[in-house]
């Protein structure tokens, strides 16, 4: 197949393409959450991206917060956005960590004004914004200017046989004309370790791998009640067939084809060394890693499952594909793009990778994803430790 | 060419089984996607979609290779044909 050289985006102020043109309303914190939602339900075609934290947060885990809210706002799929916290500072911080793209951007803040009169305010901006980024046209953008993320959930044996396999068949085609790529899922390596440090494009990519791997294991070890065989592989992995956490993360290693890994991400951290690659280190459960990818700038994201795991994200549209046929039969409405013909032989895995870019073509260009229709909006922030 | 068991790597001594299920004493066709041959095998058990079977007889001890890799330890004997999961095999991890 002849892979097309473009596809049609929106051309963000910074350089970036997105694939979608959302006017976000984003909280600051857990108490501004009504507001936000108020000012969302008031004006349509915005989104308020709701959460649970963002109150006491200190360290390493605060400016995760804050890459986290930053980066999800600067995504080229976010046209604009109204950020709404309780006090002022860190509002202002927010805002001004987006409006370096050079998207229009404001901030309210609750204390001494109140929920009805921020809603107010916030409201009249957020008519300006969304009616002005109606007008938006979509335009011809090069391919390079996809970025796709890779996540898989619900596994079974049948995503490391074949739909997981169909994502790193893309990977192969599509890394040669400059799209960046990124993978995460730090706990669910364990077992293939060894193997993905050997992936890296450089000494310095590899040895950071195994740090970032090594620990994470460590925190595991140390928190771990039992051998965590409740949770990985999960009740939904065993039912589909898969033992143990070596043989998932060798069939979870299966997305990244034949690539190699030019850097190691932060949680949320936007790539820096061009196109390619990436692995982020980031919780192998499902939302929580979709939206650290999304704020990371990635702007379309390829989700194999096995089981069927249903999740979406509010910004960054979220493709599944599986290669089980009795997902595809019992949960149909969840599935974008069905390869489960790979386990019959009458599919080959460049015929899959062939209809997988397909279907994230289209998606680039505006059609809507299964998770997009039924309305998931999963933003779940990541946290690393308690709150003050 | 339709098969009821894949098999990552010529090294591997489980395949899955990718039709709804496969019964016992069925003649079972499989596919080694590694090289793209073909084998069969005889089941032992009723064995799920997704399920892995056992290639060779194995024993406590044994070490599972999928992908050509190491996926696990047997923990209680396993015969040729039956079906291999989380009573028979652990993890080597956590």
């Amino acid at each position: 197949m002849e892979i097309p050289k473009s596809f049609l985006g929106y051309k963000r102020e910074n350089g970036r393409a997105g694939t979608r043109n959302h006017v976000i309303i984003l909280p600051v914190d857990d108490i501004s959450n009504a507001c936000a939602e108020a000012v969302a339900n008031n004006i349509k075609g915005t989104i308020a991206l709701p959460h649970s934290y963002g109150r006491l947060q200190f360290g390493a885990d605060l400016e995760l917060h804050f890459r986290t809210m930053i980066g999800t706002g600067s995504n080229p799929n976010v046209a604009a956005v109204i950020v709404i916290g309780i006090e002022p500072k860190w509002t202002k911080r927010i805002v001004d960590g987006i409006a370096k793209t050079g998207k229009p951007v404001e901030g309210f803040h609750i204390e001494r004004t109140g929920d009805i009169g921020t809603v107010m305010k916030a409201s009249k901006k957020a008519q300006e914004f969304v009616m002005w980024a109606s007008e938006k046209q979509r335009e011809e953008c090069p391919i390079s200017d996809l970025w796709i993320s890779v996540k898989c959930g619900e596994s079974d044996t049948t995503s490391g046989l074949a739909s997981n396999p169909t994502v790193g068949n893309l990977m192969d085609k599509l890394e040669p004309l400059g799209v960046h790529l990124c993978f995460g899922e730090t706990s669910e390596l364990t077992g293939a370790e060894k193997v993905c440090a050997t992936r890296g494009a450089t000494k310095e990519a590899s040895d950071k791998f195994m740090k970032t791997w090594s620990a994470y294991n460590d925190f595991i070890l140390k928190e771990a009640t039992d051998d965590l065989s409740e949770s990985q592989p999960t009740a939904g992995n065993i039912a589909g067939g898969l033992t143990t956490i070596e043989e998932k993360a060798f069939g979870n290693f299966q997305k990244i084809g034949n690539c190699k890994f030019v850097d190691v991400l932060e949680p949320a951290e936007e790539p820096k060394k061009g196109k390619g690659l990436y692995f982020m280190d980031t919780s192998s459960a499902a939302a929580e890693c979709v939206t650290l990818q999304a704020a990371a700038g990635f702007n379309i994201h390829l989700f194999p499952t096995g089981q069927g795991n249903i999740v979406g994200n509010p910004i960054e549209p979220v493709i599944k594909l599986t290669a089980n046929p009795l997902t595809v039969k019992s949960m149909g409405e969840h599935i974008d793009c069905d390869v489960s013909k790979i386990l019959s032989r009458e599919m080959n895995l460049s015929e899959a990778g062939d209809e997988l870019i397909k279907t994230t073509l289209k998606v680039a260009n505006g059609r809507l994803t299964c998770a997009e229709a039924l309305g998931h909006r999963e933003f779940v922030m990541t946290k690393l430790y308690r709150s003050a | 060419m339709s098969t009821d068991i894949i098999i990552h790597d010529k090294k591997d001594n489980v395949g899955v089984v990718v039709i709804e299920k496969i019964t016992p004493k069925q003649d079972c066709k499989c596919w080694i996607m590694e090289n793209d041959s073909s084998v069969n095998i005889q089941s032992a058990d009723e064995i799920h979609l997704g399920h892995k079977i056992a290639m060779i007889d194995l024993k406590e001890g044994d070490t599972i290779l999928k992908y050509g890799h190491d996926i696990g330890k047997v923990v209680k004997a396993i015969k040729k044909g039956q079906h291999v999961h989380v009573h028979n095999v652990k993890t080597k991890k956590w």
